[in-house]
């Protein structure tokens, strides 16, 4: 991936002024993160996450200069989600299957009484 | 070898008389050398996504079997301190971007101030969760296994929780390394001058520059619990809300209480006995035999003015077992990164960075922004669940 470009050579300095709009926008979307919390009954995680992936989305693409990066390593980080995904994923399959047993434990029996 | 020598030499020659000092002698060129190293450190980053996965796999395991304990145990984290940090962080990862920035223009003055403010943002973001820590810790928040919440000691004022009025000892004992620095860098940095060496002079200026943020953190979060004392609708406020509803649930008879109390205190023993050995064990005992006093000594003053604690989830502990872990192991790399920082903003003075070199700042930024991101996730995880 080589660059045809003139004096920098492959530095890409982004422009302040992007980088500033890439802060207020986070700053933005915090500050709506709190003011939206405990107002969305049950979607409020689901609407937390998204804030927070949006935040993540800005954090990467433009301070990390992801946008501008070499694809491969885009792909190199976007694959640790994945792998994220996949350990949360199957490890959440599996859970249900020592349900017996925790509710073998004293603990359910205190839960239980009224 | 020499063969080899003379070959190379003729074959890179042209291509190497322009490099700078930094760039090593099996690349290429120093686009090779930086295109390396990016690569390097996206894996790095990639091992860290997973060194934090188990943590959020162990949250949302936790979270998913027992939503109760999350809605309970939430509302002694303050929002408005974790946004806080959130801001804080936000403002450190604008500095780094504009700092790598500028070291990708050569501009070596800008890129030790910019680095100087995110170090100093660092450590007022580690200031505000000693803050946050030593005040839980007061009120008895633990992990698990040390769990003891305490309503309505320490002198608070009649139904408000367990505020430290004055400054925490926890936050005191936190402070001592920071203090330590904080006056050895001025030292050093006065020494320095003293040798002319300006260099290292400005250096330790900025160090203890730096853990003066740890300080202003600290007083700023200080202040935000004084002025606060109930929560502005944070933590606090919605902490007796929750606690008085719980009460107001369970408080129909003392003995009900009084049953849960000593089962609890059963259950406890059992449990220890049948896992650690003694010492835990007899820890335990004691824990539960200082609880059962307390319930004796101010058994009304507990039902009048503190919520019942007893109706709490009594492994609300394990929440706060993951609160710290994921909080402290974020704070650690905030830690590091004001290392790593150090080492970026002493190489600025220095003067290393121009067009062609300016790698190692953005790698460093590259995992700042990463300790970022990660927080973007911790804070509505931790302290926004509804």
């Amino acid at each position: 991936m080589t660059q045809d470009h003139s004096e920098h050579g492959f530095a890409h300095p982004a422009p302040i002024k992007m980088l500033l709009g890439v802060f207020f926008s986070l700053v933005i979307l915090t500050a709506l993160t709190l003011l939206l919390a405990g107002k969305m009954g049950p979607f409020g995680f689901v609407v937390a996450m998204i804030f927070a992936t949006v935040k993540a989305g800005l954090v990467m693409g433009f301070f990390m200069h992801m946008i501008w990066d070499k694809p491969f390593n885009v792909l190199v980080f976007i694959c640790s989600t994945f792998f994220l995904f996949l350990f949360i994923g199957m490890t959440m399959t599996d859970t249900g299957h020592y349900q017996e047993s925790i509710d073998a434990y004293p603990r359910a029996a205190e839960t239980s009484t009224p | 070898m020499a063969i080899a020598e003379t070959d190379s030499a003729a074959d890179h020659h042209d291509d190497h008389h322009d490099l700078g000092e930094f760039i090593a002698h099996h690349f290429d060129s120093a686009e090779q050398q930086f295109d390396s190293g990016k690569l390097g450190i996206w894996l790095f980053l990639v091992t860290e996504v997973l060194f934090f996965s188990g943590l959020f796999v162990a949250y949302t395991l936790y979270r998913t079997h027992h939503p109760e304990i999350f809605e309970q145990a939430h509302v002694f984290l303050d929002k408005y301190l974790g946004a806080l940090n959130t801001l804080v962080l936000l403002f450190s990862s604008l500095t780094m971007a504009l700092g790598v920035r500028a070291a990708q223009l050569g501009n070596n003055k800008s890129t030790a101030i910019y680095t100087l403010i995110t170090m100093f943002c660092a450590a007022m973001f580690l200031g505000v969760k000693a803050v946050e820590y030593s005040h839980k810790w007061d009120m008895g928040i633990f992990v698990r296994s040390q769990f003891a919440l305490d309503f309505g000691h320490h002198g608070a004022p009649e139904g408000t929780m367990a505020h430290s009025l004055g400054i925490s000892q926890y936050l005191v004992y936190l402070s001592v390394i920071p203090l330590i620095l904080l006056v050895g860098f001025i030292i050093f940095s006065v020494v320095s001058m003293l040798m002319s060496k300006g260099i290292w002079s400005k250096f330790f200026a900025g160090m203890a520059f730096t853990v003066f943020g740890y300080f202003f953190g600290a007083v700023v979060g200080h202040f935000y619990m004084e002025l606060f004392p109930a929560g502005p609708g944070g933590g606090h406020a919605a902490n007796q809300t929750v606690l008085y509803a719980l009460q107001d649930e369970a408080g129909h008879t003392e003995g009900e209480a009084h049953g849960n109390e000593a089962s609890e205190v059963h259950d406890e023993a059992s449990h220890t006995e049948g896992g650690a050995g003694h010492k835990e064990a007899d820890h335990s005992h004691d824990a539960a035999g200082s609880h059962g006093d307390e319930g004796h000594g101010g058994e009304s003053h507990a039902m009048d003015h503190g919520p019942d604690q007893s109706k709490l989830d009594r492994d609300i502990g394990i929440f706060f077992s993951i609160y710290y872990c994921m909080t402290g192991l974020h704070a650690i790399h905030i830690i590091a990164g004001i290392g790593f920082l150090a080492w970026i903003f002493a190489r600025s003075l220095m003067g290393h960075w121009r067009s062609d070199y300016f790698g190692p700042v953005d790698y460093v930024g590259l995992y700042w922004h990463l300790v970022d991101l990660i927080w973007i996730y911790l804070f509505p995880l931790l302290y926004l669940i509804d």
